[in-house]
């Protein structure tokens, strides 16, 4: 083999990070399966929220007329689609992480083909996000039958359902790769989950809350899920608004890279 | 310039480890599988078969020790070695919900097959595995044998120079298995490398052109099962039935004549029997001394 060939050789040899066809591979296997269960993932990532909606929009809704300046199916309509957000990508990112590990070991054959953990958990985690991206916005829609007026910020809720999408279904990949058994997810939904998604101003205001509480909604990402998605639908507030997106951006880059080295600790002894 | 850096070995690992806290699951194994010829990993569960393989695609990363897939360098090019590799798992773990060749398409885009070989290469792979009048089955619906099958045939779909079978029959019966040793039999003489690891004898002995005997982690012996036969067995061996206490008699008098036994539940097996040292054996049976024999005499442990 000539020096040149040999160098040649030897830059192929070391295939790059994060490379498309690896990610391809990955989405195209969750696209097939999403042809065999689509039904019942539509069905919970969608009707949960509606339910949420309905009940709290007829329950408060007859008590309250107003919220923060906008009517109560307004306020709880666009509410909901960060609801609607948290469960189409944590709940799925953690129970189908680990079934898929633990119980199918779908990824000892992935990580046996040209793929490594880090395009595994981004393909994973990409595909969670564009699903969160559809179902995000069907309180939406269910809200306009009940008087939300359309406008065309609604356009770029899809867009912050993905971004917000992305950073919990990074959360979800990480839960489940620091719990050792599926019963103790019950734990975190409870402890973690469900905290976040009440005080994020999604069902009643959080300037309500004590002073403790309202700076710790600061930090909970679905507090700025909920604030973009009223400003896109009702008006955007410029810098503040940047300001939110770029916390959900720094909440998915960060959960992004811890999710990797956990899963990489999980499935490389 | 004619190549001479071309890789004669397959595989090749040298002074392997691993280590899981205080077990050393791998401890210094060396290890070839020249191109071209099938090799069998022997040993019982527990010696370190199943942590071999996993060092082979860097799901497990050595402690020490030199490892080479195909010529690259593992871990830092094992995603180079993987994509030219095909894998076969000891656990089943097909995408069930989906059809045999929508399992398949999944695997010609993971192996990165470029769109236009991709749907003769998942139709090469339904023909090889014999599936191709089940292409529309749900893997949930496919009997074991056809499972297994499928497996084989998933890991072919970008025609790998290098086949890793780990434990590629167990637990199925007899007749499938004879199936599979077909098909493995067939992608032998097309010139695929295979590493093998099973704990079945027979299936070492048949398909292997050589084998290396584990046990906790080391590789006790290397070489043709043949000739290992002849190496540490001897020609024959002599089987005693009977009731325990007849058992135990054979044992001492075999003892006394300096030769080894192993017990296989109803009988009590004298090993390396030749011309010269069969004189005060116990009276019994004589067979052909087989890969179990040797791994016994080699470790003092039972392979299965």
């Amino acid at each position: 083999m000539s020096a040149a060939a040999a160098a040649r050789d030897r830059a192929k040899r070391r295939l790059g990070r994060l490379e498309r066809p690896a990610l391809a591979g990955v989405l195209v296997r969750e696209i097939i399966n999403f042809s065999s269960y689509w039904r019942s993932t539509t069905f919970s990532s969608t009707v949960e929220p509606t339910i949420y909606l309905l009940a709290f929009g007829f329950g408060f809704g007859s008590l309250v007329s107003e919220v923060g300046g906008l009517r109560y199916v307004e306020f709880v309509g666009t509410g909901t689609v960060a609801t609607a957000v948290l469960f189409a990508s944590v709940f799925p990112a953690m129970f189908g992480t680990f079934v898929k590990y633990q119980f199918q070991h779908t990824y000892d054959a992935i990580l046996a083909a040209p793929v490594d953990t880090e395009e595994l958990v981004t393909g994973e985690v990409l595909w969670i996000s564009i699903r969160t991206s559809v179902y995000g916005c069907s309180p939406l829609l269910v809200a306009m039958v009940f008087g939300l007026d359309p406008s065309w910020g609604m356009l770029v809720v899809p867009l912050i359902a993905f971004t917000a999408g992305f950073g919990w279904a990074c959360l979800g990949v990480l839960i489940s790769a620091l719990l050792k058994s599926i019963d103790n997810f019950g734990y975190v939904t409870s402890s973690v989950i469900t905290p976040l998604f009440l005080v994020a101003g999604t069902f009643f205001p959080i300037d309500q809350l004590p002073e403790w509480a309202q700076i710790a909604a600061q930090a909970n990402p679905l507090y700025h899920c909920v604030e973009l998605v009223r400003h896109a639908v009702f008006g955007w507030e410029g810098l503040t608004d940047l300001a939110h997106y770029g916390a959900l951006l720094v909440f998915g880059l960060v959960t992004w890279r811890i999710a990797i080295w956990a899963m990489t600790r999980k499935l490389i002894d | 310039m004619p190549s001479h850096s071309v890789p004669t070995n397959a595989i090749q690992l040298r002074g392997a480890v691993k280590r899981y806290g205080a077990i050393t699951a791998v401890d210094g194994l060396d290890l070839d599988v020249p191109e071209g010829t099938c090799v069998g990993l022997l040993g019982p569960n527990g010696a370190g078969k199943s942590t071999t393989m996993k060092l082979l695609t860097a799901q497990a990363i050595a402690d020490e020790g030199e490892i080479e897939v195909l010529g690259y360098e593992l871990p830092g090019e094992s995603k180079q070695a993987r994509a030219e590799c095909g894998v076969v798992p000891q656990l089943d773990n097909l995408d069930t919900t989906l059809t045999v060749q929508q399992n398949l398409v999944v695997f010609s885009y993971l192996y990165r097959i470029p769109r236009p070989k991709r749907g003769a290469a998942v139709e090469r792979a339904l023909e090889t595995a014999n599936l191709t009048d089940r292409r529309d089955t749900k893997v949930d619906e496919l009997s074991g044998g056809m499972r297994r099958r499928l497996l084989i045939a998933r890991a072919l779909v970008h025609r790998p120079r290098l086949l890793l079978l780990d434990e590629p029959t167990v637990g199925l019966d007899p007749q499938v298995r004879q199936e599979l040793w077909a098909l493995i039999d067939a992608l032998r003489s097309e010139g695929v490398s295979i590493l093998m690891s099973t704990h079945y004898i027979e299936e070492a002995q048949r398909l292997a052109e050589s084998v290396t005997i584990m046990s906790h982690g080391k590789a006790v012996a290397t070489g043709p099962p043949a000739q290992l036969i002849a190496e540490h067995a001897g020609h024959e061996a002599i089987e005693v039935y009977g009731p325990p206490p007849r058992l135990a008699e054979a044992e001492a008098e075999a003892r006394a004549a300096g030769l080894h036994t192993r017990r296989t539940g109803t009988s009590v097996a004298v090993l390396g029997m030749n011309a010269t040292n069969g004189r005060d054996a116990p009276e019994g049976e004589r067979r052909p001394s087989n890969l179990e024999d040797v791994f016994v005499l080699l470790t003092g442990e039972e392979i299965a």
